[in-house]
C-alpha cells in the first residue's frame, strides 16, 4: 500500500477528524487533524492492527507567529510492525488547550513538558506540566519567535554578596541578524533589461542557469 | 556488644528498663521499626549521574519508591540558535549533542538537509562509505566509553583504563579527518569535507585487526565477573511492551527483545549493501543491555571491515558548487569559484521549503531531526530527537523498588549523555 493510499484510508476510517493527509515530498506521510479529534485518531493509528503505530517516538512545537491559531504541535509515531512512520500535526494557540497523550503513551509527558516549556503550549489532562529544560523560577517561553535570542536575564556569581544574582541581559556589542536574503540567484535580469529577458525566457535559460556559464 | 546482645534476644535488662509492662519474659518479643520515607538529591555533580543529572529519588529504606530526574542543567538553547544559523554554521552545534558519538549527530543533520535539497542521490558514492564507516567507528567509540564508565559505576576500573586506550586511537582517526578530536564537524550536506588523508585506511585496517583481541579481554573481565552479574543481572527489567511505550529505541529496546535497527529496517546511506547482524537481549534488564552493546561493537568492526574494501577512490562532495565549495586551486584560477565560495561561506545554501523527519541509528538509538525549511538560507524549526531523553524519562519505572545503587547501574545502563538530553 502506497504512503498516499494509507493516509487516504487513514482520513476516511477517522472522519472529519483528519483535516488533510498528505505526502511530503513523496516520502513522508503527515496528518493535519483537529484537537477535539486528536485522541481518537491517535487511539485509531496505535490500535488498529492494520496501522499499529505502537511508538511516540517524538512530539513537539513549531510556531508561526503570522497565524491566528499560531502553534503546532507535531508528533511522529512509528510502527514497528508495518516499519512505517506517520505525523500528525494539531494546530493551537497560547490559550487553547490540546489534549494530553500521557495516558496513551507514558513517554509523551517529558515531550509535553517541553512543549510547554519552551512554547507555552498547555496539554489538557496533562498531571505533571512543570517546566522541564529552563531554569527553575524561569519565566517565559524561549523557542517563540517573539523570544529574543539573547534572553532577558543573564546569570553571574557576584563576590561580594557571596551568591548567584541574576540581572537584565546587557550587551557589549547589539545582537547583529545580517539579512543575507540578498538575490544571488532571484534577479538574473538588472532593472532595465527587461528585453533581455524576455529573449532570455524565450531561449529557456532562465530555469537552468544554475551551473553558471563554465 | 552488651546493648546490641539484650536487643537481639528481644529483652533483657534494656528494654525491661524502658517498658516493664511490656516485658513479659518471652524471647521473641516482636519489635516493630518505622522507617521515613525521605528524599535524597541524588547530583548534579554525581560521577555516576554521567553528567548533570539532578535526580530526586524518594527512598524508603534503601528502596527507591520514586524516581524524578531534573533536566536541563546543561541546556544551551540548540535549538533556538540554529534558527539563527545557517545550514552550515549550524552542523557544529550537531558535535555538541551527543559528545561521545559526534559523527552519528553530524549524519542525522546532513541527511536531513540533503532531503530536502532532494540531493540524497547525488552524495558521491565514496562520500556515503566514508560516512558510513565512521558512523560505525563511532559507534564503537561510544559503546566503549559507556561500557567501561558503566562497569565503573558498578566498581570495576579496569575495563575503563583498557577502553580508554583504544578509544584514544578512534579519536585519532577523527582527528586525521577532522583536525578535532571531539568536534570534528567532517560531515556535509552532500558529502564529506576533505578526502581521507593519504594512509588512514590503512591505519584504520590495522586498528580493525586488533580490536577484536581487546573485545575478547574486555569480555573476558566483566561478562562472566560474579561482580558485575550481582549488580546488573534483573536489575531494571523493561519488557518489549513498556520498552516501546517508553520511546525506547537502539540498544535499550534491543535489549528488551525487538530486533528492530533502523541501519537494517529503514536503510540509510550504504547499509542496505552491508552485511551484518542484529543483536537482540531477552530480558531487557541491564545486563542484556551490556551484552547488545558488547556484540554490537562486533558488528560494527564487520561493518568497518566491508567499508574499508568497498571503498573506491573518487569524489567526496556533490559537484554543485552552490551547495559545496569549490576548491582551493579552483578558486585561485576562477572568479566564479571565489564568488562561490564567498557566497557560500556568507549567505550559505537556500532549502527549498518543506519538513523532514530523518532518523539514523545513533549508538544510543532513534536519533532524529525534524526540520522545518522555510526557502530561506536557515532552517526555521529544527528539533533534535535524542535517545537518551526517552530512557531518561522511564528512569522511574525502571528503578521502582530496586536498591539506591542499583540506580546507578540503571543510569550507566541507559548510557545517558547529558549534551543530548539537554540539548
Amino acid at each position: 500500500m502506497s504512503l498516499a493510499d494509507l493516509g487516504a484510508a487513514i482520513a476516511e476510517a477517522a472522519g472529519p477528524a483528519v483535516q488533510e493527509a498528505f505526502v511530503e515530498r513523496g516520502q513522508e506521510l503527515v496528518l493535519r487533524v483537529t484537537r477535539q479529534g486528536l485522541l481518537p485518531v491517535m487511539a485509531l493509528l496505535r490500535d488498529d492492527p492494520r496501522l499499529a503505530f505502537e511508538q511516540l517516538m517524538d512530539l513537539c512545537g513549531v510556531d508561526f507567529p503570522e497565524r491566528a491559531e499560531r502553534f503546532e504541535v507535531v508528533y511522529n509515531l512509528l510502527s514497528l510492525t508495518h516499519n512505517r512512520r506517520i505525523r500528525v500535526i494539531v494546530a493551537t494557540d497560547e490559550n487553547t488547550p490540546v489534549p494530553s497523550l500521557m495516558e496513551m503513551w507514558p513517554a509523551a509527558t517529558w515531550y509535553e513538558r517541553e512543549a510547554w516549556d519552551m512554547y507555552g503550549i498547555v496539554f489538557e489532562g496533562q498531571t505533571d506540566l512543570r517546566r522541564l529544560l529552563t531554569d527553575y523560577g524561569f519565566e517565559g517561553h524561549p523557542l517563540r519567535k517573539d523570544f529574543p535570542l539573547t534572553g532577558h536575564v543573564e546569570v553571574r556569581y557576584d563576590e561580594t554578596r557571596k551568591q548567584v544574582v541574576y540581572e537584565p541581559v546587557s550587551l557589549t556589542q547589539d545582537f547583529r541578524n545580517f539579512d543575507f536574503l540578498s538575490p544571488w540567484e532571484a534577479m538574473t535580469t538588472l532593472p532595465g533589461d527587461e528585453k533581455v529577458h524576455l529573449t532570455r525566457e524565450a531561449r529557456g535559460q532562465i530555469e537552468d542557469n544554475s551551473g553558471g556559464a563554465r | 556488644m552488651s546493648g546490641s546482645s539484650a536487643m537481639a534476644s528481644g529483652g533483657g535488662p534494656l528494654a525491661a528498663s524502658a517498658d516493664p509492662a511490656a516485658f513479659t519474659g518471652e524471647t521473641n518479643a516482636r519489635r516493630t521499626i518505622e522507617v521515613d520515607s525521605h528524599h535524597i538529591n541524588f547530583g548534579p555533580q554525581h560521577p555516576a549521574a554521567h553528567g548533570v543529572l539532578r535526580l530526586i529519588l524518594e527512598m524508603k529504606g534503601e528502596v527507591v519508591e520514586r524516581a524524578d530526574p531534573h533536566i536541563g542543567l546543561l541546556h544551551r538553547g540548540t535549538e533556538k540558535l540554529m534558527e539563527y544559523k545557517t545550514y552550515l554554521q549550524a552542523m557544529p552545534y550537531m558535535d555538541r549533542l551527543d559528545y561521545v558519538s559526534p559523527m552519528c549527530m553530524e549524519h542525522s543533520w546532513v541527511l536531513a538537509v540533503e532531503k530536502l535539497l532532494g540531493i540524497e542521490d547525488q552524495v558521491p558514492e565514496r562520500a556515503r562509505w566514508i560516512r558510513t564507516m565512521f558512523a560505525e567507528l563511532t559507534r564503537i567509540a561510544n559503546h566503549l566509553l559507556n561500557i567501561t564508565t558503566y562497569a565503573l559505576d558498578v566498581g570495576a576500573i579496569t575495563p575503563s583504563l583498557w577502553g580508554f586506550e583504544q578509544r584514544e586511537h578512534l579519536i585519532e582517526f577523527y582527528e586525521a579527518v577532522g583536525g578535532s578530536h571531539y568536534h570534528v564537524n567532517y560531515f556535509r550536506a552532500g558529502g564529506v569535507h576533505k578526502d581521507l588523508p593519504p594512509g588512514l585506511e590503512d591505519r584504520i585496517a590495522t586498528w580493525a585487526a586488533q580490536f577484536p583481541k581487546f573485545l575478547d579481554e574486555l569480555e573476558g573481565l566483566l561478562t562472566e565477573n560474579r561482580i558485575f552479574k550481582q549488580r546488573t543481572v534483573d536489575i531494571g527489567v523493561m519488557t518489549a511492551e513498556q520498552a516501546m511505550a517508553w520511546g525506547f529505541s537502539g540498544p535499550c529496546l534491543r535489549a528488551s527483545g525487538c530486533a528492530w535497527d533502523l541501519r537494517k529496517s529503514q536503510p540509510y546511506e550504504m547499509y542496505g549493501q552491508l552485511d551484518f547482524e542484529v543483536p537482540v537481549g531477552v530480558h531487557g534488564d541491564c545486563y542484556d543491555r551490556y551484552l547488545v552493546r558488547m556484540q554490537e561493537m562486533r558488528q560494527s568492526l564487520r561493518i568497518v571491515h566491508q567499508c574499508l574494501e568497498r571503498m573506491k577512490p573518487g569524489r567526496v562532495k556533490v559537484p554543485d558548487n552552490k551547495i559545496a565549495p569549490p576548491s582551493r586551486a579552483d578558486m585561485k584560477r576562477s572568479m566564479e569559484s571565489l564568488i562561490h565560495h564567498f557566497k557560500l561561506y556568507t549567505e550559505g545554501y537556500h532549502v527549498p521549503e518543506g519538513a523532514t523527519y530523518t532518523v539514523t541509528e545513533a549508538p544510543k538509538g532513534e536519533f532524529g531531526v525534524y526540520m522545518v525549511a522555510d526557502g530561506t538560507n536557515r532552517p526555521y524549526r529544527v528539533k533534535i530527537r535524542a535517545p537518551g531523553y526517552a530512557h531518561l524519562q522511564a528512569m522511574e519505572a525502571l528503578s521502582k523498588g530496586h536498591m539506591l545503587a542499583d540506580a546507578v547501574s540503571i543510569i550507566g545502563s541507559l548510557d545517558i549523555v547529558f549534551g543530548e538530553i539537554d540539548r
